[in-house]
């Protein structure tokens, strides 16, 4: 499109002046000589709708995936047949056909918007006050755009740096293709396909999804986040990522986004492998504000996820971080198994539920190792009708001497038809170890309220910023960029909560 | 500035208040004195528009809008301030965003520009000097670990912030020694100004030898019974509230 043709363009209304402004950057962007501009190749083919042998050969077969690959998916689907969906999470889970469900990455562009002005307003007002910029807003609203917006300079600079450690950041299908080697190696070796159901169902029908390795003594430059991995707009409902951290290696992981992602994807189940070797450290930061449904309780993701790190070297560190206020309903435990002497988990998480919201979300530390220590910091915020379950397992095996664990659990109610629920549970098997436990349950108190009010300061304005403190602790430990936006996010996730 | 007729307001079914009239100008200084359970203290949560209190009766008046019938941060974009007998502590929030967001709202409400950090800053900066407060203040959580006296000078330090038209202090003497007493009242006295007016809500004469009043009322059983200039402070410091309690109960 020609720059010129938009100015003849009369309609001035707010819609279309946005409107304008899209196809002026993307006319900017087309018309402009960038070197590494491309076409993205939307994938128009759809498979029926269900799940049996036939269509996991047919996925394979779709990604060109070795035979290797394709067994391990067969003995995963064969296995997840046996299984039945658990029902043991403090969850009301309506029932989910699974054989209602396309299982090969439905083309995004057949109901996708053209435009933002298509797009919901109120997810429109999301990004606004999230300071999205409008190219990222299209992408996000899942516009189906023929430029690749982005600066792809900087994408390449990136990974030009990246190849130069020899660390390997690319899509798990590309992963394959390049280093079956590493990916044969550790696919299920953290989280196997008999782990649980969903586990199951993930290692049968994967999508796609991220693939890190950091070379031994490699302390990775920059914070990797599948924003800026090319093709990371496509994951799907099914993604796989797998980290290896090598001996003495450091990476900071970021999954996610902080605005609402398009998707009509209803059921998702990821799997995250991480692996840490002799002294490695890996830090893997979740905000995941995916469609959490209407303030009747309409619609939403329901979102079951197996995360799990396993610190298989000694000294190695795994570090969850999670800020979750998306999803229907989140069943998420990110988990650490302190393999290795001296090793070190930590969970810290911020889960919070609105109108009719469930989440039950909480960690496993599993000791092993000698010397190891885990800390967990849970800070759960409910509001509306919604539930709001803490879920955490130490467990100490009898080797592990001396083990310590800290955990600490706190529950803040906003409203007084929502709920909070504490399940600790502990499994100690060595009298060395020392397991702290500390929980508490308060509401957000109304002194504190009004005295914000006698400053000028609006009620939702107020309910951000005590929250926020809540949750300071958690939200300290994103990284800079990160913890910005999930700031906001938690005010704009309370909106219309309180009073 | 303010015009106070017939207020009537309870809390839970009880009526604290039962019919102040109170007229104030820029540049005075009211104090209010009562004994224990008076409605002193009901009054500034009233003034303040605190959601606990029901108005059941008579009207307020602020530069000629219903004060009543504003949101508790309208009043305070008007340019009501209340200094809290007992701050609240809001873990986790540190002094520099509570203000911020605090003076940003009162800006956005008169439609300016929020300030910029440094600008914000460089007052935040001035304004402590005025209490003594150190610079450690901005990142400390509200209230949080402040020691009694700190939370008083604390209180202080928002007003000189947000520079309300009419300050309402809420028994700010209580539990400050003396030096703290001192700094408080200073700080009052150097953000007084002829366009500004002051309610200062006290049991004792010590802290009206430092804020000297234009004013003293006598709050009893949620009715104003006395009022005189400030020699009736001395004259009930002397002699207490039983000889006012047995005029108006007799």
């Amino acid at each position: 499109m020609k720059k010129e043709s938009l100015n003849h363009q009369h309609n001035d209304s707010p819609a279309s002046q946005t409107q304008r402004e899209s196809e002026k950057i993307i006319g900017e962007v087309t018309s402009s000589d960038y070197k590494y501009g491309f076409v993205t190749d939307i994938d128009t083919e759809v498979i029926p709708r269900g799940l049996n042998e036939e269509v996991v050969r047919l996925i394979s077969a779709k990604k060109h995936e070795p035979e290797w690959l394709l067994d391990f998916r067969l003995k995963a689907f064969a296995y997840w047949k046996t299984l039945e969906m658990p029902h043991w999470a403090h969850l009301d889970i309506p029932d989910i056909d699974f054989q209602a469900i396309s299982y090969y990455a439905a083309p995004k562009t057949k109901n996708a918007p053209k435009s933002l002005d298509e797009v919901d307003p109120e997810v429109l007002d999301t990004f606004n006050k999230l300071g999205i910029s409008l190219e990222e807003q299209m992408k996000l609203s899942g516009i189906a755009v023929d430029a690749v917006m982005d600066s792809v300079s900087v994408k390449t600079t990136f990974k030009e740096k990246l190849a130069e450690l020899g660390i390997i950041f690319c899509s798990i299908s590309e992963a394959v293709k390049d280093y079956p080697d590493l990916v044969r190696q550790y696919l299920g070796s953290v989280v196997p396909y008999r782990d649980n159901f969903f586990a199951a169902l993930n290692s049968a029908v994967f999508s796609d999804g991220s693939f890190v390795y950091i070379p031994k003594g490699v302390r990775c430059p920059m914070e990797l986040s599948t924003y800026f991995r090319i093709n990371a707009a496509n994951t799907g409902q099914f993604e796989r990522t797998l980290i290896i951290a090598d001996d003495d290696s450091y990476v900071s992981y970021l999954e996610g986004c902080t605005a609402p992602m398009r998707d009509e994807n209803q059921l998702h189940a990821a799997i995250v492998e991480i692996r840490a070797h002799e002294r490695a450290e890996v830090k893997y930061s979740t905000v995941q504000n995916w469609y959490p449904g209407d303030k009747e309780g309409r619609g939403g993701i329901y979102n079951f996820v197996t995360k799990r790190g396993l610190c298989k070297g000694d000294h190695s560190k795994i570090s969850w971080t999670q800020v979750e206020t998306g999803s229907a309903i989140t069943w998420k435990y990110p988990s650490c198994i302190l393999a290795g002497d001296n090793s070190v988990g930590e969970f810290y998480s911020v889960a919070v539920t609105n109108n009719y919201q469930q989440a039950d979300t909480g960690t496993k530390m599993i000791h092993i190792g000698k010397n190891t220590r885990s800390t967990i910091v849970s800070k759960g915020i409910s509001a509306g009708q919604s539930q709001n379950s803490y879920r955490g397992l130490v467990r100490v095996a009898p080797g592990a001497d001396n083990a310590r664990n800290y955990t600490q659990c706190d529950s803040l109610l906003l409203s007084d038809r929502c709920g909070a629920h504490t399940f600790p549970y502990m499994d100690i098997k060595n009298d060395t170890a020392v397991v702290e436990h500390e929980a508490t349950t308060s509401k957000i108190n109304e002194e504190q309220i009004f005295y914000c009010n006698q400053r000028g300061i609006p009620t939702e304005e107020a309910v951000g910023l005590i929250v926020n403190g809540y949750a300071k602790e958690v939200m300290s430990k994103l990284p800079m960029e990160f913890a910005v936006e999930a700031q906001k996010l938690l005010q704009i996730t309370l909106e219309g909560s309180v009073g | 500035m303010l015009t106070i007729k017939n207020l009537h307001a309870s809390i839970n079914g009880k009526e604290i208040l039962k019919g102040i009239d109170l007229v104030v100008k820029p540049g005075e200084v009211h104090a209010i004195m009562g004994p224990n359970g008076s409605g002193k203290s009901t009054l500034s949560s009233v003034l303040a528009g605190n959601p606990a209190f029901e108005v059941t009766d008579g009207s307020v008046d602020f530069y000629g809008k219903d004060l009543l019938a504003l949101s508790p941060e309208d009043r305070s974009h008007e340019g009501i301030f209340l200094s809290f007998q007992y701050p609240v502590e809001i873990p986790g929030v540190s002094m520099v965003n509570f203000m911020r967001a605090a003076v940003n709202a009162k800006r956005k409400y008169w439609g300016e520009e929020p300030l910029s950090a440094t600008d914000f800053l460089k007052m935040m900066r001035e304004k402590r000097a005025i209490v003594e407060l150190d610079n450690k203040l901005a990142s400390r959580s509200v209230n949080e670990g402040f020691s009694g006296g700190e939370k008083k000078r604390n209180e202080i330090f928002q007003m000189a912030m947000l520079q309300p038209r009419l300050s309402i202090l809420d028994e700010t003497d209580s539990g400050l020694d003396i030096d703290a007493l001192r700094i408080v009242s200073q700080g009052v006295n150097q953000l007084r100004t002829d366009q500004n007016a002051t309610i200062v809500i006290t049991h004792y004469q010590r802290l009206l030898d430092y804020i000297a009043p234009d004013f003293v009322h006598v709050l009893y059983k949620g009715r104003i019974v006395k009022s005189g200039g400030p020699e009736l402070a001395l004259e009930l410091e002397e002699k207490g509230y039983d000889w006012i309690k047995k005029e108006v109960d007799a």
